[in-house]
């Protein structure tokens, strides 16, 4: 008997179902040493099938992204009954992701800007003899954790094809990993940087600068050009594939398992290094970073220790 | 009547001048706000913005750090590196909806003791004004 498997999505963008995909060769290890049987986005399954199965007859469900609305927080329920792994699978699910920078305004703001103040969405509609319930948005994103209990963690938007053909091996060996284990390592990206012996012993920075503003040299710590790499705040075990394009790390793998708060931690390294000691010379060090808050919370907000913004 | 607002104030001050300086405020017999609880760290450097936040998390209305004048710090450049924190985390702070009266950095040396009782009454009552922080009453999830 292979062990049964389900996916599922609640609020992110489907990267995280494109990633599984993208395994390639990869993917059919893993079609062939699993049972998938439910996988919405991919396969013909119901709600009414997943709702036949018995308590605990899927092995492991994977969930990706953030629960912002009542429909999500009943599908993460419903598979947490039916299974008994549930991975919190890429960034928004572990930490609330890029969708949880909504955390930053309340709920009603976001209903009137999305909706021009026209047309509020009613929840429940009527229309010739039939119902139409909406789900309930919530105040507030939150990472999976806080619907159901989580067994275990998958980092990165997206989860690389690695660290996917790892986490599953892990699943699948004899013994399971430690409940609550993020399955990645646990070491910050700079150690593992393919540039990591360019960085320079005492680092400074005058000016930070965005990658549009400059011609980012391929093979130097990309802190010393000036850009605000996170990879010194963020969790390794994606293969640096941003920092193999050239591109700074944004910390969608999340913190080590040492830091409580990304964005704070992150912060505070991308701070301490700006060039200056007194208030002119390190503002203008820090022109560059006009969005603190969407810069070093950009996929953590909700996991972190204020969790939002003011509410009105 | 409702009890006066008493603003909760964590401090983190520094063991090489504000702590002392605290210290002196208290061997010289200032009368200051009783509403401050500090905590001595080795350096303003070692004030992890995780701290800050744990604070507000759990309820304080302000945070002080207290460090040496620029020059001054016993481990070189720990101020330094402890305003440059600031200046970005401040601005991180206020788009989560936490005003500047709320968070302050004074360089406090071990001879001023004085400084301490200014200091902190000043920051009480411009919390006093700015009131209580809004306890957080949001739905997600259950």
């Amino acid at each position: 008997m292979k062990p049964r498997i389900a996916f599922a999505w609640c609020a992110s963008c489907g990267g995280c179902e494109e990633a599984v995909v993208d395994l390639d060769e990869v993917l059919l290890d893993v079609v062939n040493a699993v049972d998938i049987v439910f996988w919405p986005v991919a396969l013909d399954f119901k709600l009414k099938d997943l709702e036949a199965m018995p308590d605990g007859w899927i092995f492991a469900s994977f969930i990706n992204g953030a629960i912002r609305n009542s429909d999500q927080r009943d599908m993460a329920e419903l598979l947490r009954a039916k299974s008994r792994v549930v991975v919190a699978f890429g960034a928004c699910a572990q930490l609330g992701g890029v969708p949880g920078l909504a955390n930053l305004f309340d709920a009603k703001s976001i209903i009137a800007e999305a909706y021009d103040d026209g047309g509020t969405p009613q929840r429940l509609y009527r229309d010739d003899g039939h119902t139409l319930t909406l789900p309930e948005f919530f105040d507030s994103v939150a990472a999976l954790d806080r619907a159901i209990d989580v067994d275990y963690y998958v980092p990165g938007c997206p989860p690389t094809p690695n660290l996917i053909r790892d986490a599953v091996k892990a699943l699948l060996a004899a013994e399971l990993p430690h409940k609550g284990s993020i399955l990645a390592p646990d070491k910050s990206l700079c150690e593992q940087c393919p540039r990591k012996d360019t960085r320079p012993e005492k680092l400074l920075v005058k000016e930070f600068k965005r990658v549009h503003q400059m011609l980012v040299d391929g093979q130097t710590c990309l802190l010393a050009q000036g850009l605000a790499c996170l990879g010194s705040a963020t969790r390794g075990g994606c293969d640096a594939r941003c920092i193999r394009g050239n591109m700074p790390c944004t910390g969608c793998f999340g913190p080590t398992s040492r830091v409580r708060d990304f964005g704070a931690k992150a912060l505070s390294g991308i701070a301490s290094v700006a060039d200056g000691n007194d208030e002119g010379s390190i503002a203008e060090a820090m022109k560059a970073l006009p969005d603190p808050a969407g810069t070093f919370y950009r996929y953590s907000l909700p996991s972190s220790l204020l969790t939002r913004g003011h509410m009105e | 009547m409702p009890d006066a607002f008493e603003p909760k104030i964590v401090a983190f001050f520094c063991n090489w001048c504000t702590y002392l300086a605290a210290d002196l405020a208290g061997t010289s017999r200032l009368k200051y706000a009783p509403n401050v609880r500090t905590v001595r760290v080795m350096c303003s450097g070692r004030v992890d913005p995780q701290f800050v936040l744990e604070a507000f998390a759990q309820g304080a209305d302000g945070v002080l750090i207290g460090g040496c004048h620029p020059g001054d710090c016993h481990y070189q450049e720990g101020n330094y590196k402890a305003l440059r924190r600031y200046e970005l985390f401040r601005r991180m702070l206020n788009q989560m909806g936490i005003e500047d009266d709320r968070i302050r950095l004074e360089w406090i040396s071990a001879a001023e003791g004085e400084r301490v009782k200014t200091v902190v009454n000043d920051m009480v009552e411009k919390l006093r004004a700015l009131g209580p922080r809004a306890p957080l009453r949001h739905k997600e999830v259950a």
